[in-house]
């Protein structure tokens, strides 16, 4: 057990934001939280995370989580001179070929040397996903990580995700609105609303009233739509044949 | 030369190592109006130091660092947003040290002196005192860099990567408050923010990295010292304006250069 949250609540100006969350991340699973906008997923990462003070219930977390984030709509402040080599290693304890390597990854490795404030939205999301498994964490949380990234990337990314869960053996703990994708690469849902609604494996959450109601039930079909490709799309939008 | 000149050249000199780095960071943070709100609040320092007998530096550093907790206190409450919380508390402070200064009874004060300050008055005292400042803040700037880079680019991400930008922040605060404190008698309590934000904003332009832009405000920031302590002794007009103005006429020069090297890199 690497996090775990108990009956957890965040409330705001007297406002319930998500109450009676119980959610356990364990080490190499991949744990995905999916829910309309508003439904409190964000504020459950961050209650997770520490980043929040929990209103009610509790969360435990091991001492020893090294964790690799990328926040949803991440902004930063352009004033400040900064290439994508040296953001990257503004986090601590990584090494040069870490860095070089989780940037070719990700597609990114002719831009080492750019100014982020030059880079576009999807190639920002890649840099950010690249500078959290740079760090080789043994949790790794991503909010909505594939935003601004074009759909060819997105399947791209989720495979990465599965992929470096498998090398480093962390627990993931994920946002998504890509049902169809994220149904096929995660192991376990939690189906958010301002509460918790269902969760389980993506079959039998699937097969959940709760979820279809919120999702309609055409999700229930598409989200386990799964096929083989020919070729696979590199990060960078390119295809590789074979 | 004579001396007095040379003293101001060197508090002006020490002084620049400071607003160099924490200038950027008030750029970076979009601090200015907050740095405008405890030199503000300086005065309030100033009268208070009269009237507890306490030393005028320690007095304004106290009422700064006491600023800016309240602040950061009600921003955490959310209810109004943080320009207008700075602009109640800059105006009132700097109203609160006004009527305290004149309730003191004439002559205690030169009000003038505390708004624009005088270089010129600098003593060796006051340089040591500069001095030790210096070596301080430059001493938590280089151990913090790192974490403060991180926690100005984004809070939460420096959060969860254990960098702690909330203590990193409050290290921050307190030296903006102690070069405003150990600065106020020098360039006064209007211009001191000036002399944070300019030569970084000259800086920005120039610069690919946090730190070049660190170094070159801090360079910038001298070349506007000598500028308008010569221009000052020359023309005879007031130090800590001249100053500025200097700074002022390095940041025109550097939009000219800019403008040149697009024009250029177009053609």
């Amino acid at each position: 057990m690497q996090i775990q949250l108990t009956n957890a609540g965040l409330k705001r100006q007297g406002k319930w934001l998500v109450r009676g969350i119980d959610l356990t991340l364990q080490a190499g699973q991949i744990l995905t939280l999916i829910g309309p906008n508003g439904a409190g997923k964000s504020s459950t990462v961050k209650m997770a995370l520490g980043l929040e003070k929990l209103s009610e219930g509790t969360c435990t977390r091991d001492k020893n989580l090294r964790i690799g984030y990328v926040p949803q709509r991440l902004q930063l402040d352009w004033t400040m001179p900064m290439s994508v080599d040296r953001f990257m290693g503004l986090t601590p304890g990584v090494a040069a070929a870490e860095r070089e390597q989780s940037l070719a990854r990700v597609g990114l490795s002719a831009k080492g040397s750019h100014p982020i404030a030059d880079l576009s939205g999807g190639e920002f999301q890649r840099m950010l996903i690249a500078r959290a498994i740079a760090r080789r964490p043994n949790v790794l949380v991503l909010d909505e990580p594939t935003q601004g990234i074009d759909v060819a990337g997105e399947a791209q990314i989720y495979e990465l995700i599965q992929n470096v869960r498998d090398e480093l053996s962390c627990g993931v703990l994920l946002i998504s609105h890509d049902l169809h994708l994220v149904m096929a690469a995660t192991d376990t849902v939690l189906c958010l609303n301002g509460h918790l609604c269902c969760h389980g494996s993506p079959s039998s959450v699937i097969e959940n009233p709760e979820y279809q109601a919120l999702f309609g039930s055409d999700a229930a079909g598409l989200a386990m739509y799964d096929h083989h490709h020919n070729h696979t799309h590199l990060p960078d939008g390119q295809i590789k044949h074979g | 030369m004579d001396d007095f000149i040379l003293r101001a050249l060197a508090a002006g000199l020490i002084l620049t190592l400071m607003t160099g780095p924490l200038g950027c960071f008030m750029v970076w943070r979009r601090l200015s109006y907050f740095g405008d709100t405890l030199a503000h609040g300086a005065l309030l320092g100033i009268a208070l130091s009269l009237l507890v007998g306490l030393a005028t530096q320690l007095s304004v550093f106290l009422v700064a660092a006491g600023i800016a907790a309240t602040l950061t206190e009600l921003e955490r409450r959310r209810q109004l947003s943080s320009d207008a919380l700075l602009g109640l508390m800059s105006h009132s402070t700097l109203a609160l040290g006004v009527v305290a200064i004149a309730l003191m009874g004439p002559n205690q004060i030169n009000l003038e002196s505390l708004l624009f300050g005088d270089l010129l008055l600098v003593n060796a005292g006051d340089l040591m005192l500069m001095g030790g400042t210096a070596i301080a803040v430059l001493g938590v700037l280089l151990v913090l860099w790192r974490p403060l880079i991180a926690a100005t680019l984004n809070n939460e991400l420096a959060a969860a990567e254990g960098l702690h930008p909330r203590a990193s922040q409050f290290c921050l605060t307190l030296m903006i408050a102690a070069v405003i404190a150990v600065s106020i008698k020098l360039v006064g309590a209007l211009l001191i923010t000036a002399m944070l934000i300019i030569p970084a904003a000259v800086a920005r332009g120039l610069s690919k990295s946090p730190e070049q832009m660190a170094l070159f405000a801090t360079a910038i920031g001298m070349l506007s010292v000598l500028v308008g302590i010569s221009g000052s002794w020359f023309a005879d007009t007031p130090t800590g304006p001249s100053v500025v103005l200097g700074a002022l006429l390095l940041f025109l020069a550097s939009q000219v250069y800019q403008a040149i090297l697009q024009r250029r890199e177009s053609q």
